[in-house]
């Protein structure tokens, strides 16, 4: 064990350490939620987990994203395999130690070249189609600034961390060739090969000195990465399993009845009626003005979001120019969290800053613009559930603060009063069945 | 359609009241829905569902003037208070005549009764009109008869609260088929269907500010396969494609129909 092995070891701790420190930041922010049961049907939630995170079921409906972002899904979990060796090696100062499974180690590495060039040829394709295609929903206004500065970060990080694993076996094969002590025979390597011809003229101290630099580049891109996870739409890769697997398993077209909203109509309606005791600690509040009075799986779903935009290239409201999108509702309410998170780093409890997530960044037109067709909620391929917002928005502006669009004002009068939205008589309700 | 449904004989409609008065109880109850019972256009769809009902001798209900609005349009408005009365009402009526299984010729109705109603105590079990007409052909009660519509192109339009809010896809489908009509489907279709614009109470209110309505891009999407019929399972649906029709002027052409007016028409009832 070398100084260069120490070195190792206090930046793979001190990156841990740095990542639970936010992870569990990331956890109370969560935690802010209401309470939901969603620890039933642990059978169906297992299969769909599998199904739609896992198996990306989902995203199949767009083949062609769907295979790029496969080769990446796929590269990003298999490479891990390979990074284990990596931080083995990093630790006690072996090289290769996984080499004495032979052919099999063989067949591995050049696997994983396979699987790095698939990453590589995905990543750079995604690119194209972010800055030259520029489709429509990568340009939105949705992504100006930090988002689209977001995508290209993640992009040519994974492009860089790929080069480096290339220029770092074909160092390493050239110095294999070679025949240098510490760096034993193993591993074939079909892609990063055709680079060892540019390193012929180097001396072994630069090829060792390449190798070396590589090797870090790598992992310490690797440990950086996890940690940028935190602050980034990229997130996705770790929370679309708990996010998928805590999925609404109920049909889409059915809302939550409010709890709060059942006792007071159960005391309207029946004077015997004795409402449960409530929590004082917690304020009563119909609907959502903040992030605090939306439920976990909510907040979760803010963090998962990656910012894809399939949610609002299908949302009808989106699609024919108002100023509803899906993404916005999802981006806004975790820029709040993360804003309502650092308020509490700051001041040990949440201290009012005199914002809230409806108003001060989802305005109450995109609100109404929502025509709740669900589309959003169906296209996600992380199971992500934008209307739920939307609705308990809406539940706010309405049961806080009487500011309802005028027709729907008087489309509740009418229901009052007459038991239809139109200003019918209820006595009429059967004049059809004598009409011809 | 050149054909005419048959409406000289009256329509057999009896109420929940009335078969409880008689010591009588009905197979089902059929929830009409507020637009079917006064909307002009709605309720030519109400007619043909009793008209399929009284064909095959079904003992069915209505609540009359019993029956109020679910509650639907102000839930998805956000005003959950308004819902809930409407609901708690509802099933105070519909549990006092021992209601256990439900139409609706509504998706939002259907949608709300079936979902949101259990937990309020209204357990009861609920289907579309649609998948009615399909159980009934399915049981052969029902057969389609006359090829008013044999060869002719139907595209369907999905309701959300029918398709994606409720997973029923292929009944509207099979019925058309049934019909030997040719089914062409709209590039959006199915769980990637696009919406009439009239959900989530957007049909009480001013569109918000954009540069179409989402009803005439629907339409339009429609009309590009030249339809002879845009069919559908929803009269808020109806209304909106009904409008998008007219605005391209298209309606001597294309027709919109509800699934219960061509099995009404098929069959010449």
């Amino acid at each position: 064990m070398g100084i260069q092995n120490i070195l190792f070891i206090a930046v793979l701790l001190g990156a841990a350490g740095l990542f639970t420190v936010n992870i569990r930041k990331v956890r109370r922010n969560i935690l802010l939620g209401n309470d939901l049961n969603r620890n039933d049907k642990t059978g169906e939630r297992w299969r769909t987990m599998c199904m739609v995170a896992l198996g990306q079921s989902k995203m199949l409906t767009r083949p062609i994203p769907a295979i790029l972002h496969l080769f990446v899904y796929v590269g990003f979990v298999l490479i891990n395999i390979e990074v284990v060796e990596m931080l083995v090696d990093g630790s006690f100062g072996t090289h290769r130690f996984l080499s004495f499974l032979g052919p099999f180690y063989n067949f591995l590495i050049s696997f994983f070249e396979v699987l790095a060039f698939l990453v590589t040829i995905g990543c750079i394709i995604f690119l194209i189609r972010r800055n030259i295609i520029r489709l429509k929903r990568f340009i939105s206004k949705d992504l100006d600034g930090w988002p689209r500065t977001d995508a290209n970060i993640i992009l040519c990080t994974e492009i860089l961390l790929m080069t480096a694993l290339f220029l770092m076996n074909a160092a390493d094969q050239t110095l294999q060739a070679r025949g240098i002590s510490h760096y034993l025979k193993a591993g074939t390597f079909p892609i990063s090969s055709h680079l060892v011809p540019l390193l012929s003229g180097i001396s072994e101290a630069g090829l060792i000195g390449l190798e070396r630099t590589c090797w870090w580049f790598h992992m310490i891109g690797i440990l950086f990465f996890l940690n940028y996870l935190v602050v980034s739409k990229h997130f996705h890769i770790l929370l679309a399993f708990p996010n998928v697997f805590y999925s609404n398993l109920d049909p889409k077209g059915q809302f939550t009845n409010l709890a709060s909203v059942t006792t007071e109509v159960k005391a309207m309606l029946d004077p015997s009626f004795v409402p449960p005791p409530t929590d004082p600690a917690k304020p009563h509040r119909f609907g959502a003005k903040d992030v605090s009075d939306l439920n976990w799986k909510q907040l979760l779903d803010a963090y998962t979001c990656t910012e894809c935009g399939r949610c609002t290239s299908s949302c009808p409201a989106n699609q024919t120019g108002k100023l509803l999108s899906p993404r916005k509702i999802m981006m806004d309410t975790r820029d709040r969290l993360t804003e309502y998170g650092k308020n509490i780093d700051q001041n040990g409890t949440f201290k009012d800053d005199g914002k809230s997530l409806s108003g001060d960044y989802i305005s109450a037109e995109e609100l109404w613009a929502c025509t709740s067709c669900n589309a959003c909620v169906q296209e996600c391929p992380v199971n992500i559930d934008p209307l739920s917002i939307i609705i308990d928005l809406r539940r706010y502006l309405v049961m806080e603060q009487s500011a309802a669009p005028t027709g729907l004002n008087l489309m509740f009068t009418n229901i009052e009063n007459n038991g239809a939205p139109w200003q019918f008589s209820p006595a009429d309700r059967l004049n059809w069945a004598n009409e011809n | 359609m050149n054909q005419q449904m048959n409406t000289s004989e009256p329509l057999n409609v009896r109420t929940m009241a009335d078969y409880q008065s008689k010591g009588e109880v009905p197979e089902i109850l059929f929830w009409v829905g507020c637009s079917g019972s006064f909307d002009d256009r709605s309720k030519k769809i109400t007619k043909a569902i009793v008209r399929i009902l009284n064909h095959v001798g079904m003992k069915f209900a209505v609540l009359g003037m019993e029956e109020t609005c679910t509650g639907d349009p102000a839930k998805r408005a956000g005003n959950e208070f308004l819902f809930q009365m409407q609901a708690m009402n509802a099933i105070t009526v519909m549990n006092a005549y021992s209601v256990k299984k439900i139409v609706t010729g509504c998706p939002h109705c259907f949608n709300t009764i079936k979902n949101e109603y259990p937990a309020l105590g209204g357990d009861y079990e609920v289907i579309h009109h649609t998948q009615l007409v399909q159980q009934l052909l399915d049981s052969g009660k029902l057969k389609v008869t006359g090829g008013a519509f044999k060869g002719k192109k139907i595209t369907f339009h999905d309701p959300c609260y029918l398709g994606r809010g409720n997973d029923v896809y292929e009944a509207p489908r099979e019925i058309i088929q049934k019909l030997d009509a040719e089914l062409a489907e709209m590039k959006r279709s199915r769980s990637k269907g696009f919406c009439c614009g009239a959900g989530g109470a957007q049909m009480f209110k001013d569109a918000e500010k954009g540069n179409k309505e989402v009803n005439i891009e629907r339409s339009e999407e429609a009309l590009a396969l030249n339809p002879e019929i845009i069919a559908t399972g929803c009269p808020f649906c109806m209304t909106m494609m009904t409008d998008g029709v007219k605005h391209f002027n298209k309606e001597q052409q294309t027709k919109v129909m509800d699934i219960a007016e061509l099995i009404a028409q098929a069959n010449e009832l």
